[in-house]
């Protein structure tokens, strides 16, 4: 029974980490928390079994289709819902222009997918047991992205130009970095890692437009503790997150389990509003 | 406040388009249209119009919150849901013996009011994205609970609505009973959002620094706000459980909460037909157009995008038609000094503001290093010194925004509590900003009236009903508004929205915002930045006028002459250290200070 806990426990939190991680990656291009996060990762699970359950893609072609429209939706989102509004980030309009744009690819799913939970095919052919797929292919993503952005981030100069921007958006551009299209560059890469966080927790979270909320807030819940824009922070309270949840599912039951997390989160922030090694506020006046 | 009566008459020209019964006249055509409804409309209509009632009861509330408070509350849904439970459950007898409806509603409306605080008491800490994702999370968790509660909820399988007895048991007569809702519910917090308390919620949303100059306590204020919201949206549940007549949990969808939600935001912030006109649109428009239904929240989610892209005003703006017309091009701000005396009334016996030794560092940096300093009443002293010598550093340390790591900041020898900085307006200390805060969307005057928000006398609770004491502070606070608006010459612009001022008079209205407390100390920021040479003249005028009133007067600038013609006292910074000080005389012939800052 530990074995299973552990086991969901960890590939749950290894999501809801990714997706804290697409909320990191755009924050850190333009200040700003985008609503899209978790409908990035509900289109993961659902395009995912659209292209290769439905529509009978190999894996080959399926799965570059799926980051491909997450980098694509990312882009659309920077455009449509967070350019217009940057200029006046003191009056948080990106809360409402991001939250109408997830709004609408949610309901346009389920529309057009449907509002039932639809199975997610197995990416593998090999025999379930044990450790199964569905709970390493989590991992192994986030493990992928975890890597790949610290290859990203401290070996390529794009890389050491987003954190220029992240830092201090003001002095990259005063040295001629190209803010516009690094911002747009960031919100492409954070749609690939939320479509690959739904895609690779696909089997375990179906498809299923009802994902969109739930990662929205479960997502955001490792930001919030783990501290803005910190990627780190960002995977071991998600970990953490994913634990504590299947371990109150089991112990209290699934609903009761929810009332936990959403109760821990909140006194959590109450007393540290900048998260557990965030720092503190900035100067208002 | 008689001596402001004679500047009655220029006000009643200036308001004349605004006057109540032109703002009234939406509403009351919209009351006789309600009445009269049963007339001309009939059954699917009937509930059809029921329930825009209905949502509009919690709309209105969530109005303050959303609209006036600027709180991003989008999970509203949580207390329809508990409001709908609650009065059927005690009305159903289903955990103790039934209670007759009206009981149980008055009962759901104390849980509602109790709940709207604990869900928005996160709001005081939390950032607004952080509070958006909380209310969030609690409309999941509330329809959970109600789902797995069976013994009280009935889980799945639900539980009946209550049933009012006569005369409302009919569906005409349960019309009624939520129309008079709505309408109360209408009157209450148009109540309320021409008050002191609507006018501190705006300025809590768009100048939160400036709210709090004013000496506007945030937790106070939203704690009333989020119970009343929180009151109304339990009796809307209520009412909901009775007109659905069963209710499952699936009833209380998060669409729902969207709706409310949008409803304010196409309505407009800061407006109270707006958002009832937007209800009243979302309820009915997916009726007109069946295939829509399916559609509707993603309509509405599309139609809130484009409001926040195109139009963030909503409604109310469209309908803004009196700040559409053009002002004046060649204005000019004529200060009257000679009004000073009177609105400042008989000076406070302040004795001085002292800063003694303060140190402050940031890191390694030491932005204030053993700086002394005394304002005394009566008196003009000068801050100077070059950019990032430390002169909105220490006037944010006497706000109360940095607490000094050593030395005392002192008011007439009791030392200042750090960190209590709406305290300060009731010590009388007055300050304005070196941006000036502004709620852009208010007119001039209710700008400026902000300034006197401490001094009313009625509670939150006797503005609700607008009590006389309510109608008292009004009259008082508009008439001081408007005599602090002549002072500082713009009595002219009182009715205009602040936000298509130019910058000269947005400085000008937040000395007359901070001349509303009747200051016993000013500190002014950069008050000449952004001024022609003839402003800064009048300006000059204006702050020797202040001074003689008995009101010590901070006056931080880089303007040399406004600095040499009006202060009788200055001090002149560099890198956080004190270089000089003394009378102007003493100070221009200085030579570090000509060396480092006047140049010679």
């Amino acid at each position: 029974m530990v074995e299973s806990i552990v086991s969901t426990g960890v590939a749950i939190g290894c999501i809801y980490a990714l997706i804290g991680i697409t909320y990191n990656v755009m924050f850190s291009a333009s200040r700003v928390f985008s609503f899209t996060a978790g409908t990035l990762g509900m289109l993961g699970g659902v395009l995912g079994s659209l292209f290769i359950a439905r529509m009978g893609m190999p894996l080959a072609a399926g799965f570059p289709l799926v980051l491909a429209a997450g980098a694509l939706f990312g882009i659309i989102t920077e455009i449509v819902a967070v350019r217009p509004v940057l200029k006046s980030l003191d009056q948080h309009l990106y809360v409402l222009s991001t939250l109408a744009l997830a709004l609408i690819i949610q309901q346009f799913t389920a529309i057009e997918w449907g509002t039932e939970a639809r199975p997610f095919p197995r990416l593998f052919d090999i025999p379930r047991g044990g450790f199964d797929q569905q709970f390493w292919l989590p991992m192994l993503a986030c493990a992928a992205v975890i890597v790949g952005l610290e290859l990203l981030y401290r070996h390529t100069l794009i890389g050491r130009a987003f954190l220029a921007i992240s830092e201090d958006n003001y002095a990259a551009r005063a040295l001629g970095l190209p803010e516009r299209r690094l911002r747009m560059t960031s919100y492409a890469l954070a749609g690939v890692i939320g479509a690959l966080a739904g895609f690779a927790g696909g089997e375990m979270l179906l498809a299923f437009f009802g994902n969109a909320p739930m990662l929205t807030f479960y997502g955001f819940v490792p930001v919030a503790l783990g501290g803005m824009g910190n990627n780190r922070g960002a995977v071991v309270a998600g970990l953490l997150l994913g634990l504590f949840q299947q371990a109150a599912n089991f112990l209290v039951g699934g609903i009761f389990a929810s009332v936990a997390v959403f109760t821990v989160f909140i006194l959590v922030l109450l007393a540290r509003p900048e998260g557990l090694v965030g720092t503190a506020l900035q100067r208002r006046v | 406040m008689d001596t402001a009566a004679q500047l009655r008459p220029s006000r009643t020209s200036v308001l004349g388009s605004a006057s109540p019964l032109g703002a009234a006249l939406p509403f009351l055509a919209l009351l006789v249209l309600g009445i009269a409804f049963p007339l001309f409309g009939g059954g699917y209509w009937g509930v059809i119009v029921t329930r825009a009632c209905v949502y509009w009861v919690l709309v209105s509330g969530l109005n303050l919150v959303v609209g006036f408070a600027g709180q991003i509350a989008i999970g509203w849904v949580a207390l329809l849901t508990l409001g709908a439970y609650t009065t059927s459950v005690l009305a159903a007898g289903n955990v103790m013996p039934a209670l007759p409806p009206y009981l149980a509603l008055a009962i759901a409306a104390l849980v509602g009011a109790i709940f709207g605080l604990i869900i928005g008491l996160p709001a005081l800490r939390l950032r607004t994205f952080y509070f958006a994702i909380t209310t969030l999370g609690f409309a999941t968790i509330v329809t959970q609970v109600a789902l797995a509660w069976q013994s009280v909820t009935g889980g799945g399988v639900g539980v009946a609505g209550p049933i009012f007895p006569e005369p409302f048991a009919s569906p005409w007569g349960f019309y009624y009973f939520c129309f008079g809702l709505a309408a109360i519910c209408t009157w209450m917090t148009a109540n309320v959002a021409a008050s002191r308390f609507g006018r501190a919620l705006t300025a809590i949303r768009d100048a939160e620094v400036a709210a709090e100059a004013s000496g506007i306590s945030k937790p106070a204020l939203l704690g009333a706000v989020f119970m009343f919201s929180g009151a109304v949206a339990a009796v809307a549940g209520g009412l909901f459980a009775a007109l659905q007549s069963y209710i499952t949990p699936d009833a209380f969808t998060l669409d729902l909460s969207i709706l409310f939600f949008i409803a304010i935001l196409i309505g407009g912030r800061g407006s109270i037909l707006g958002p009832l006109l937007g209800t009243i649109l979302l309820t009915t428009l997916p009726e007109f157009a069946a295939p829509l239904v399916a559609w509707s929240t993603f309509l509405y989610a599309v139609l809130l995008l484009v409001i926040v892209l195109a139009i963030p005003g909503g409604i109310a703006e469209i309908l803004d038609f009196k700040n559409r017309r053009p002002l004046e091009s060649e204005r000019a701000i004529i200060p009257r000094p000679d009004l000073i005396e009177r609105l400042l009334g008989a000076p406070p016996d302040a004795g001085a503001l002292r800063l003694e030794q303060v140190v402050l560092s940031f890191g390694g940096v030491r932005a204030i290093d053993g700086l002394d300093l005394e304002i005394r009443s009566g008196q003009v002293h000068g801050l100077i010194g070059p950019n990032g010598s430390g002169k909105t550093t220490t006037l944010n340390v006497i706000s109360g925004y940095y607490a000094p790591h050593r030395g005392a900041v002192s008011l007439n020898g009791a030392a200042l509590p750090v960190f209590t900085r709406h305290r300060r307006a009731h010590m009388r200390i007055a300050r304005t900003f070196q941006t000036p805060r502004i709620v852009g969307s208010a007119s001039v005057l209710e700008n400026v009236m902000i300034g006197g928000t401490i001094d009313g006398e009625g509670t939150f609770v006797e503005s609700l009903l607008s009590l006389p004491r309510h109608r008292r502070d009004e009259v008082m606070l508009r008439d001081t508004a408007m005599l602090a608006l002549a002072a500082v010459g713009l009595e002219r612009l009182a009715a205009v929205r602040a936000d298509r001022l130019q910058h000269s008079e947005l400085r000008f209205t937040e000395i007359a915002r901070a001349l509303m407390l009747r200051p016993a100390f000013l500190l002014l920021d950069e008050p000449a930045a952004g001024l022609s040479a003839d402003e800064i003249g009048r300006l000059g005028g204006l702050l020797l006028a202040i001074a003689r009133a008995g009101t010590g007067v901070l006056l931080v600038e880089h303007h040399a002459d406004l600095i040499f013609d009006t202060c009788h006292r200055v001090t002149v910074l560099n890198l956080g250290r004190m270089l000089a000080a003394g009378t102007p005389a003493e100070i221009r012939s200085h030579r570090e200070v000509v060396n480092a800052y006047l140049g010679g």
